[in-house]
């Protein structure tokens, strides 16, 4: 009994018993046509009431590395009027924001991924290579219906068995296949999120704040102060592109499991910083479809931080600054405060395996002269750099453990310095890289756990924090995947039907996903009965002053 | 439950009404700071109201042009001293100064018709705020030790004090926040007094991890304490400012002090704003797409520096569009050229991908589109340098920020010799500038020696007032001051009507 354990949740049922008669009607429809993509999407787009747009994704990357198969671009700019519907305070940055043209942030809103963006208005009859399963609008309807954990997700972000304004006054925006985006969308139940996404069928789900009053209604608010986000899971955003100049094996949107290890160490330096120091127990981590991952902190502590604490928070964990032109980035005073020297602590050994073995960051020449303008002193410099080129290619490794040997007969060497510019650079190599925005703004949307990357084809599945060497992005569930498993086994299902739906279970559990909803349901409860404890606390303050009143 | 909430509201309100009329007693002032918790009640003169607020005025701004200067506390300080002394002053308690309480009152007074004149609009409000926490910061840190602690008892900030045991505990994590300040003669972990509170009340302290944390609480040394009181005093004047524009629409009634209000706000000018539509006067300049490249010459180091990235790779990423489209729109360049200009810069684009993607946002920061109030105030102002100094520091391949601060060393030195700065005195003054922070300092020096023979003609001749010389800090001041003395012949003599009004 999958769910007996879990808190009551009164929509659940009936649709479930919609949606299983579907499931052979959608199996078989795949590759045979059905709906067209016109009823699809451009058919509602029309129904939904003014629908906020931002202007479409797919319209900002330069041409030259775009698909092929461009489509017919509509007679106008955009599919709205985007004048009619930009809000009056709107903030510039967010304009532009959305708009970047070189991003190498693929989740938050201004993602623009050359391989994300879909151009083309693929006929579901014809799902040939330049469709990429992630957007295929079968396949996201099988997904959507059989395999998204609605329940659990409901409960995450409602903390209550009956919506609440944490659920009803929340953003989320549907991006749609061909770059269309609804803002600012916002539902009274589960019940109607979930119609609105079979009926958009949306590429990714992005999710914001929780506002003050219902972000349909934010127009009908004449001054900011009574429409304004309140309250968001504290988010962190690692990105592997952020990693181009230390990670030698891939570059760009490519990734492997030997760069992973970047994101598998600034996990656990977050992670145990983020309990330890400032003690929130409730952090999810997700992998992001690609190249990155989100954590969620979840704690009601969190939830209800406002932008200044958030963004004194990010600068905490602001230790890499700069760019390529910043020269040496870590700039970190003496003694260690205790984040950093804990840190380091984690750091040292990936250091010498994930980067110096793995990576070889340092073996050609020019790249080995990056690590001698991050040490001090002149005369090591030059006799490093004499050494080294008497000895081409020789290892990362052994060239870090030269800066020692060759200090030790070097009188002018400072050991203090030197040992602290050698933390620096440890540091430099592995310490997080965070997008900041999205952690200091509430405003930021950020991706939905357990959406499809449009891309790759993955589910964006949380990580077990307690098996962090297990997780390898390459083997994370893919929807295509997903759905044939589903296929071959609904085949073998006939036989049981008529068989009590919740027997039966559902189909998730059925498919290589059952481990990660499972994973998804412990943090969803945990969190809930923290939640339930914090509304009985309350209830029994507000009774003991109720008391005092009479 | 309805039942006990009805009551509760009861008991509430009660207790609201009799706190109100308690604060209709004379007001006293036992302490020389004050939070501004409790509105003035007395009456005033018109005038009284009107100089009150114009002397408070003089040195909120005076504060805010020290901040754009990038002046440190010291100086700040000792440049506030004698203004504070003139229009504001007050004194401590043990002074036993005669005007104490004229002082005092005076201090509460201006402070609450301040709040009317600047919580109309959120970003009145918010630079309101920051003047006056600084004010209040100069004015705790000057005051005296023991008048200081009475003060912040009267706070209330709960405050929990680390029992020695518990220090003796975290003696190592306490003692690496210790050593932070650097100074010889610390007190010892042990000697410290410290307190634990909550991270969210100390967020500065936590931002530059001045302090340590563990679980929840940050351990504050009791030198820190400043940064607590200014927390709750920005956090109570944010609220405070809030409220005050909710009730401001009854104000309007009362129209002896509309005008009053409306001239005071007026006089608290954004200089982000003031490029917004004066400095299109520049004369016989051609302001034109064609011509960026050209006046590029004269553009301080961080658009030269955007506008190379740009020419090199055809495209800018956000921040650098919206640094540079804000500048250009700054020195004269109009909409439509403006348009052109990115049209054409994005080489590698097609025509559909920029009506999509870009034309868009250069129309709403001129204010062609986008909500009424974008509208109505032309979109939005060029970037002051002390924007660029502080927000959005730049990433992996941005190019906007300022190179003075932004660059290291060696890449500043590369940039400043490509644009044929070989001067080893400039130069190495624009290192030390750097290492002291001074990053006006380094961008000031540069334009010295860019345009020294100018410079002093202008001043020989005197077609340039000492005032229109004085530190620029505004990248459009800058371009505009370059051109002027580039092109002193040409153009007939101006007023500096680019001035920033704030630094009067
Ligand atoms: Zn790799």
């Amino acid at each position: 009994m999958p769910h007996s354990e879990s808190t009551p949740e009164q929509q659940e049922a009936p649709a479930r018993t919609q949606l299983t008669p579907t499931m052979e009607d959608t199996t078989l429809n795949l590759g045979n046509g059905g709906l067209t993509d016109e009823d699809l999407l451009m058919a509602d787009v029309e129904d939904v009431e003014s629908p906020p747009v931002v202007a479409p994704a797919a319209a900002i990357e330069p041409p030259s590395s775009a698909p092929t198969t461009k489509p017919a671009s509509p007679e106008e700019d955009a599919p709205v009027d985007i004048k009619q519907e930009t809000k009056s305070e709107v903030k510039l940055e967010d304009l532009f924001e959305g708009m970047d043209s070189d991003s190498d942030d693929e989740f938050s809103s201004k993602n623009n991924n050359n391989k994300d963006v879909i151009t083309g208005q693929i006929p579901p009859s014809s799902p040939g290579p330049a469709a990429p399963a992630g957007s295929n609008p079968d396949l996201l309807r099988v997904f959507y219906q059989l395999l998204f954990p609605w329940r659990y997700y409901f409960q995450w972000l409602n903390h209550s068995p009956q919506p609440t304004p944490d659920f009803k006054f929340r953003e989320f925006s549907l991006w749609l296949t061909g770059g269309v985006v609804f803002r600012f969308q916002s539902y009274a139940t589960l019940d109607l999120l979930r119609k609105d996404v079979f009926k958009h069928l949306p590429e990714r789900i992005e999710i914001g704040p929780i506002y003050t009053a219902n972000p349909r209604d934010r127009k009908t608010f004449r001054n900011s102060s009574a429409f304004r986000p309140i309250a968001k899971e504290l988010c962190f955003d690692i990105d592997l592109t952020d990693y181009d100049d230390v990670r030698t094996c891939c570059d760009k949107a490519t990734i492997c499991i030997k760069c992973w290890q970047f994101i598998t160490m600034a996990i656990k330096v977050l992670d145990v910083a983020l309990r330890e120091d400032f003690g929130y127990e409730h952090i999810m981590w997700v992998y992001s479809g690609r190249r990155g991952a989100h954590a969620w902190v979840c704690d009601r502590k969190a939830r209800n931080l406002d932008d200044h604490k958030r963004k004194a928070l990010g600068n905490y964990f602001s230790v890499v600054k700069g760019g390529e032109k910043t020269g040496k980035r870590v700039n970190i005073r003496r003694p260690l405060h205790p984040h950093l020297a804990r840190s380091l602590d984690i750091l040292k050994e990936h250091f010498l395996t994930d980067v110096l073995e793995a990576q070889d960051p340092w073996r050609e020449e020019d790249r080995a002269e990056k690590l001698l303008q991050l040490l001090p002193d002149i005369k090591l410099r030059q006799a490093l750099k004499e050494k080294w080129e008497a000895n081409p290619g020789r290892s990362s490794t052994a060239k870090w453990g030269d800066i020692d040997s060759v200090a030790k007969s070097i009188p002018s060497v400072n050991a203090k310095d030197l040992l602290e510019a050698k933390q620096d650079i440890v540091l430099e190599y592995t310490y997080p890289r965070l997008d900041i925005l999205v952690t200091e703004q509430r405003t930021h949307l950020l991706k939905s756990p357990f959406v499809v990357h449009p891309g790759t084809g993955r589910v964006c599945v949380p990580i077990d924090t307690n098996d962090l060497e297990g997780f390898d992005p390459l083997d994370v569930p893919t929807i295509g995947g997903l759905v044939n498993e589903i296929d071959s086994d609904s085949s073998g299902m006939v036989k049981k039907e008529g068989e009590d739906e919740d027997k039966k279970g559902a189909d998730w559990e059925r498919t290589s996903i059952k481990p990660y909803i499972d994973q998804f349901r412990g943090f969803v409860h945990g969190l809930l009965r923290e939640e339930r404890e914090f509304v009985r606390v309350k209830r029994e303050r507000e009774e003991e002053e109720g008391k005092l009143d009479f | 439950m309805n039942r006990i909430d009805a009551k509760r509201r009861n008991v509430v309100d009660h207790r609201k009404k009799q706190f109100a009329e308690a604060t209709y007693q004379p007001q006293q002032y036992p302490h020389r700071l004050n939070f501004y918790t409790t509105p003035p009640t007395a009456d005033i003169t018109l005038e009284q109201f009107e100089q009150w607020a114009i002397d408070r005025l003089r040195i909120l701004a005076e504060l805010e042009a020290c901040s754009f200067r990038n002046k440190t506390p010291a100086e700040t300080a000792a440049h506030m001293e004698p203004l504070l002394k003139k229009y504001l002053p007050l004194d401590s308690t043990s002074s036993n100064h005669s005007q104490l309480f004229a002082q005092r009152q005076k201090d509460h007074y201006s402070h609450f018709i301040l709040r009317l004149a600047f919580s109309s609009t959120e970003d009145l409000r918010r630079r309101f705020t920051r003047v006056e926490s600084m004010l209040f910061r100069l004015r705790f840190q000057g005051d005296d030790m023991r008048e200081r602690n009475a003060f912040v008892r009267t706070l209330n900030l709960d405050w929990e004090p680390v029992s020695e045991e518990e220090k003796r505990e975290l003696a190592t994590e306490l003692a690496a926040t210790v050593g932070f300040s650097g100074k010889r003669g610390q007190p010892t972990v042990q000697e410290e007094e410290w307190s634990k509170v909550d991270w969210e009340r100390v967020p500065d302290l936590i931002e530059h991890r001045k302090v340590f944390v563990k679980r929840g609480k940050a351990y504050v040394p009791s030198r820190e304490q400043q940064s607590m009181v200014m927390t709750e005093f920005n956090s109570r004047l944010e609220k405070a400012l809030e409220l005050t524009a909710r009730a401001l629409p009854r104000l309007d009634e009362d129209d002896r002090l509309t005008p009053i209000l409306n001239h005071l706000s007026k006089n608290f000018i954004a200089p982000d704003s003031v490029y917004t539509n004066s400095s299109s006067a520049i004369e016989g300049a051609e302001i034109s797409a064609r011509n960026i490249d050209n006046l590029s010459q004269h553009f301080p180091m961080c658009m030269q520096h955007l506008h190379r990235t740009l020419r090199r790779d055809s495209k800018l990423r956000h921040f650098g569009r919206l640094q540079y489209t804000l500048f250009l729109k700054g020195i004269g360049l109009n909409l439509e050229e403006c348009l052109v200009f990115w049209r054409s810069s994005f080489n590698k684009m097609s025509d559909d991908e920029f009506n999509k993607g870009y034309r868009y946002n250069v129309r709403h920061v001129y204010g062609d589109v986008g909500g009424d109030s974008n509208r109505r105030s032309g979109g939005y102002s060029p970037y002051s340098c002390q924007k660029i100094l502080t927000e959005h520091a730049p990433g992996n391949g941005e190019a906007h920020g300022c190179p003075y601060r932004h660059f290291d060393e060696q890449n500043l030195m590369a940039l400043l010799e490509g644009v044929g700065i070989n001067d080893k005195v400039v130069l190495q003054g624009v290192r030390d500038d750097k290492q002291k922070q001074k990053f006006h300092m380094a961008c000031n020096r540069v334009f010295e020696y860019v345009h020294k023979n100018e410079v002093r003609r202008a001043k020989d001749e005197g077609v340039m007032t000492a005032a229109q010389l004085e530190t620029i800090v505004h990248p459009n001041e800058y371009f505009k001051r370059s051109y002027l003395l580039k092109n002193m012949g040409k153009i007939a003599k101006k007023e500096g009507d680019g001035d920033v009004k704030m630094d009067g």
